[in-house]
This record gives structure tokens, sequence and C-alpha cells, in this order.
């Protein structure tokens, strides 16, 4: 039962966050950053998650480039 | 219908692709083991889907549309990063390409290693658990993705058209071929989808965070072209750093295989 419970949350986490968890984190956060902007500071910051995933992506593909040849 | 076409289009090509995946699994149980079974472990997969399908669509439905958004834009923007980082990652050569041909050879060569054993009513169980799995794990995929693009657009009707219409698709090439999909340029396909689940994912999490786009839905129109344009640069970013890197690579071997020649 566990080792079933365990290769479901291994698939979900596989499916979902992949090969490099900070790409998620970093879209969390800026999700976390947005609606804080919003709602606290009535800045409409719509620019703010598309920006963020740009650079998470970019910075993701330099870590796994980064020494290859 | 003018309306829903972008959303068939993306499940459609989202779904395109984890069919082709599941195919390959099934074609190498069904074609080296044996097809009873393997239709068996399709049949239980589906079942399984259909009782996820039937729990999970309702229950979605019940949220309300800024949680479900923020929710599901969150996952969908992660999910899409991560296709898109595969995609550009295996289109500079910075990693191997899925390759359908190699990966069924690879199935087929598992599946006549196994010994064929009778089990809970089903006489060949390799083959059946073979499909189940593969069907039941690309299964998954595809239901998340019809799921939280049609919940998300208010039109699961159309996401599962598109669906289906990709599921019938490969199904029935399949059948005409009985090989692997290897010729579908699967890298190019993960690309745009990759694309697609991006430029949704993060319009709608921003939805969901309480932004207003400017130009409301229209906004959508300029964030795709948006996507697309970072992805290619990053892509022309890597290929140029790989062959500057190789070529530097070649000119140190050069001078390396020089000293060692020279006088």
């Amino acid at each position: 039962m566990m080792r079933a419970l365990k290769s479901f949350g291994a698939f979900w986490y596989d499916f979902i966050i992949g090969d490099d968890w900070q790409v998620a984190a970093l879209v969390v956060a800026a999700l976390a950053v947005t609606a804080l902007l919003v709602h606290a500071a009535r800045v409409n910051a719509w620019w703010l998650l598309p920006a963020c995933a740009f650079a998470a992506l970019v910075w993701s593909l330099r870590r796994a480039t980064a020494g290859k040849p | 219908m003018t309306a829903a076409l972008p959303l068939v289009l993306t499940v459609f090509v989202a779904c395109a692709v984890e069919a082709i995946e599941a195919l390959t699994i099934v074609l190498a149980a069904g074609l080296t083991r044996q097809w009873r079974s393997t239709f068996q472990g399709m049949a239980a997969a589906l079942v399984v889907l259909a009782a996820i399908v039937g729990v999970l669509g309702p229950t979605v439905t019940l949220l309300p549309l800024t949680a479900l958004r923020l929710v599901v834009g969150a996952l969908l923007a992660i999910f899409g990063l991560q296709w898109l980082r595969k995609a550009i990652l295996r289109a500079t050569g910075y990693k191997a390409l899925h390759d359908e041909a190699s990966a069924y050879l690879r199935e087929v060569a598992a599946a006549e290693a196994a010994p064929e054993v009778a089990k809970r009513g089903v006489s060949d169980w390799y083959a059946f658990t073979l499909a189940f799995k593969g069907v039941l794990l690309e299964g998954l995929e595809v239901v998340f993705i019809v799921i939280t693009f049609g919940d998300n657009q208010r039109d699961l009707g159309a996401a599962v058209v598109g669906a289906a219409i990709a599921v019938v698709v490969v199904t029935v090439t399949g059948i005409a071929v009985r090989a692997p999909l290897a010729k579908v340029p699967e890298n190019a396909l993960k690309f745009v989808v990759g694309i697609m689940l991006t430029s949704f994912g993060t319009f709608w999490g921003a939805e969901g965070a309480g932004v207003k786009w400017p130009g409301n839905d229209a906004a959508l129109l300029v964030l795709v072209p948006v996507v697309a344009a970072v992805s290619l640069a990053c892509t022309a970013w890597l290929r140029r750093a790989r062959r500057s890197g190789g070529a530097a690579g070649s000119r140190l071997q050069a001078s390396v295989s020089e000293g060692i020649s020279g006088p």
C-alpha cells in the first residue's frame, strides 16, 4: 500500500514538477508576489508572472547546459 | 465553435503526443505477446480513467473560478515550462531526442524476455500490466489536460472533443501502419504544446491572482507569440553556445594534438 502511494506521488511529482523543482518554486513565488501587489498595493502587476516565467526558463536552461560541450 | 477552436487545437496536439506514447507501449505488448491480454489491460485502464474523470470532473467544476484559475494556472505554467525546457534541450542537442522507434524496440525486447504467466483470469499477465500501465499513465496526462483546460474555459465539451479526435486519429493511424509513429515530429509537437501550456497557465494563473489583463482575453493573442519568440530565442542562443563551445573544443583539441606531435 505504502509502495503504491509512493509511486503514485512520484508519478505526479515527475509529471508536474519534472526535472527542475526551482522552476516550480519561482512560478509559485511569482504568483504569490502578484497576488500581494494586486490586493495589498493595488498594482495591476500583469507583467510579473510572464517576466518570472521567462527568467525561470532561461535560468533553468543555463544551469542544465553549464559546463556541457 | 470558432471561439472554442484554439482550445480544441491545444488539447488535440497535447493529447496526440500522449496518445502516440501510449500507442508505442500497446503495440509492443500486442504484437510481441498477445492481443487478448493487451486489450484487457487497455480496457481496465480506461475503466479506471473513466472513474477518475467521473469523480474529478464534477468536483473541479464546483470550485470558484478564481481559485480554480490560480491553482490550475500555476500547475499549467509549471508543467508547460518543463515541456518547453525539455523540448529546447532536445532541439539543441543537450538532451537525446525521444525516439518512438527505439522506445518500441526496448519495450519489445523486455516483452520477449518476460515469461508468460496466467493470473486473475488473464492469460498473459505481462501483456496485461504493460498495456494497463501505459494507457493509465499516458491517459492520466490526457485527463489532466482535458479537465484543466475544459474547466478553466468553462467548455469541457470542446476539450473532450479535442482529446477524442487526437486519440481516434492516433489509434486509426497506428492500426493502419501497425508500427510506432516514429515519423511524427514529436519534439516539435512538444515545443508547441509547451508554448500553449505556458501561455494559458500564465494567463489563468495571473488572473487567479487578481490581475486584469490589458485587453482581457485578447491578451492571449499577444502572450502566445511572445512565449513562442522567447522559446525560439532560447533555442537559437543554446545552438550558438553549443556551436561556439564545440568550435572552441576542436581548437583546444587541435592545439593539444599539435603540442603532442610537435617538435
